[in-house]
């Protein structure tokens, strides 16, 4: 995977609304990603962790700040450049499932090669693929209504990682999850991770699964308040946000 | 997205609410099926006309006769004048009128006017029976002006003016009781006419058929050539020359470069001369003023229909952009441009456009054409060749691609809407 292949956000900063019920979401957040890594964003709700997630994503645009994506501006990078990387080298996961009702889960699969405008038959032969590594491909041709909620994220999953991309952005997978189907989703990406070397985004409050990432990075109120590096044997403070107290930790990771 | 994957999911996303689309689709259907069916009046009517014309005649062509000067009730006698008065009864004047006889010193006149080419009396001969072989006689007439008209012909050719043979173009309600197998059958066969002479003796004439037609509304009886009008007129004058030849009516070709204006000033000319010269258009004009006129009447509701099938296209596609904003949500955060989130909308509202136009003027056609089938053996059996509804390919093509036109323009505003929306809000939508 090529190296250059880094995310850099330097200070960050984003605001909803206007004049008294303005709201600023994020206030100067820098963020590195290297390629292959798996990084953990935490905080509590309302922090401001799906919003850095939207920036990172280039699904909006920061007020503040300057973002690049393997060595280019993403202010510099045309609207058509822009969908082409969503498209191509993004895979998201969202809060919800958001997969489209009354349509096969083999279709829902699919839906970034279609808009990719790859061949009919070509891309249906991928879908079936992903769904056969994540154990689905007996319901290819269910609507996706019909499945219970861990099928529904693994088939979110499968049409995160449908297009071969280098990053998956991930808000909250394991969210609509009971522990168990959660354990297997999780396992699922870090597989990803491990054999394809896709970089993980994942936007979490759950302690356990941040522990699993290669890097977390704690936020609130809109700020960046540490940053840790896990070992196989547990956590590492580094750098500027090596000192973190416990009550810093424990409410970062306390979110519900 | 590839365009043939974009027209496909517009398809199948029309389908995912039946009740609503079908509501839509009937609408249109409605506005469809009445432009399809008055159109095809239209037509029918204008090809009918059309038709009839082409019986009568060359478009450069007139009738001209003298101007009936009112020898109606209530005007009092005319005074005689031994110049002008010499009458005879016509059947081309108007019901109840009586118009004055055309002489050679008219025919002359009317010649030498600027832009008249030709002008030729029309002689009218009374036969009074047809027969072929030794068959029943039937009773039988000549229409005047077939010499110079142009018949609807189901089988066989024109008559040639130039011919010395005598030719009969037979309407083809005679083919089978004449004893006939088929239009075919009679062209080329020659048949006998009776003719009664001024003196009360009876001879036979005989022609050979060369063209069977369609009865026509405003060119009844069977067609002659020159050769044969000349043969029975001279029949039936019994060998007696009259003094002075007079006719109730002459043709006169113009000159065919003349524009409608020349044509109506040239008409202005003759009618300071005093004849009444009309093209078998104005004959025909009124009828299909009239008849223009209702089909306009009507299409005006068709499109009334429509517009109001549109709001509903619009309203249809708002919900539905309404309904699946984080779909198109999803679509964009997956790189899905705005310029095919539009597209993709507004070949929905085509897809819906194209359906209701084309269900629409499909059953038009299947209905009209039962409809026309029964009229045309019924209540308008009398109009033979008259196809009350004819569904022209061209105007059933416009009629749908006017719906789609009118489709897509509906589906802007909506697609317009989707394209624009903002990926994350639509995310964020509950
Ligand atoms: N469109 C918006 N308009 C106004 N405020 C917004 C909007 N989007 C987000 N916010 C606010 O910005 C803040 C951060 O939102 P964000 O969705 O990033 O939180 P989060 O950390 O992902 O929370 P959660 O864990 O509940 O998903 C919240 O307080 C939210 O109310
Ligand atoms: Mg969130």
């Amino acid at each position: 995977m090529d190296s250059q292949w880094v995310i850099d956000a330097q200070g960050l900063e984003k605001s909803y609304g206007s004049g008294a019920s303005r709201f600023d979401a994020l206030k100067g957040v820098s963020v590195q990603i290297a390629p292959g890594e798996t990084l953990a964003i935490v905080g509590k709700s309302g922090s401001g962790k799906s919003t850095l997630m939207h920036l990172l994503a280039l699904l909006d645009e920061p007020d503040e700040g300057t973002l690049q994506v393997a060595g280019r501006d993403a202010k510099s990078l045309s609207k058509c450049a822009v969908n082409g990387l969503r498209n191509k080298e993004f895979g998201f996961v969202f809060q919800q499932f958001f997969l489209t009702p009354n349509v096969s889960v083999l279709d829902n699969v699919i839906l970034p090669l279609k808009i990719a405008g790859m061949g009919g038959k070509e891309r249906r032969k991928r879908g079936m693929e992903v769904l056969e590594q994540l154990e689905l491909a007996d319901k290819a041709g269910n609507k996706a209504t019909t499945l219970s909620g861990g099928q529904k994220q693994r088939v979110v999953i499968g049409r995160a990682l449908v297009n071969a991309p280098r990053v998956i952005f991930a808000d909250e997978p394991t969210g609509n999850l009971d522990t168990a189907t959660g354990a297997v989703v999780e396992d699922i990406l870090f597989e990803l991770n491990r054999s394809q070397g896709i970089t993980l985004v994942i936007v979490t409050h759950d302690e356990d699964l941040a522990a699993r990432c290669d890097r977390q990075i704690y936020i609130r109120d809109g700020l960046v308040v540490s940053q840790t590096t896990s070992t196989h044997t547990g956590l590492t403070h580094t750098g500027a946000h090596a000192l973190v107290t416990p009550e810093a930790l424990s409410t970062a990771g306390g979110a519900e | 997205m590839r365009t043939k994957d974009l027209v496909a999911t517009a398809i199948s996303n029309t389908f995912r609410s039946k009740l609503r689309t079908t509501l839509t689709v009937l609408a249109i259907f409605v506005g469809a099926f009445t432009l399809t069916l008055t159109n095809a009046v239209g037509a029918g009517v204008s090809q009918y006309v059309d038709a009839q014309v082409g019986a009568l005649g060359a478009p450069d062509v007139f009738i001209i006769t003298q101007a009936s000067d009112a020898t109606t009730a209530g005007d009092g006698p005319v005074k005689y004048n031994a110049g002008s008065s010499a009458s005879v009864s016509s059947q081309q004047g108007p019901p109840g009128t009586t118009t004055k006889a055309l002489t050679d010193t008219d025919l002359t006149k009317i010649a030498d006017t600027a832009g008249i080419v030709s002008v030729d009396p029309i002689r009218s001969v009374q036969p009074d029976y047809i027969e072929y072989g030794t068959g029943t006689q039937y009773e039988f007439s000549i229409n005047a002006t077939s010499a110079v008209t142009t018949a609807d012909l189901t089988a066989g050719a024109q008559l040639d003016g130039s011919a010395s043979e005598a030719q009969l173009v037979l309407p083809d309600t005679f083919v089978t009781p004449l004893g006939f197998a088929s239009a075919d059958d009679a062209v080329g066969a020659s048949v006998s006419i009776g003719i009664t002479d001024i003196l009360g003796e009876q001879h036979t004439v005989n022609a050979t058929i060369v063209g069977v037609s369609l009865e026509s509304l405003l060119a009844a009886g069977a067609g002659a050539n020159d050769a044969l009008i000349a043969e029975l007129a001279d029949a039936q004058s019994g060998g007696i020359e009259t003094a002075v030849t007079s006719y109730g009516v002459a043709v006169a070709h113009f000159d065919k470069a003349l524009s409608a204006d020349a044509v109506t000033a040239l008409k202005a000319d003759l009618a300071t001369e005093g004849y009444t010269a009309n093209t078998i258009e104005d004959q025909l004009g009124a009828v299909q003023t009239v008849i223009n006129g209702i089909v306009g009447v009507l299409n005006a509701f068709a499109v009334i229909a429509l517009i109001a099938a549109a709001f509903g296209i619009i309203n249809t596609l708002l919900m539905s952009v309404q309904e699946r904003t984080r779909e198109i949500g999803l679509m964009k955060a997956m790189g899905m441009s705005g310029g095919k989130v539009y597209t993709l909308f507004s070949l929905e509202a085509i897809v819906i456009g194209f359906l209701g136009s084309a269900i629409g003027a499909g059953v038009a056609i299947g209905l009209g054409s039962a409809l026309s089938a029964v009229l045309s053996q019924g209540l308008l059996s009398g109009l033979p060749g008259l196809n009350i509804l004819l569904f022209e390919p061209t105007s059933v093509a416009f009629v749908i691609l006017l719906v789609m036109l009118i489709a897509f323009l509906s589906g802007t505003l909506p697609a317009q809407r989707a394209a624009k929306q903002n990926p994350i809000e639509s995310l964020r939508y509950e």
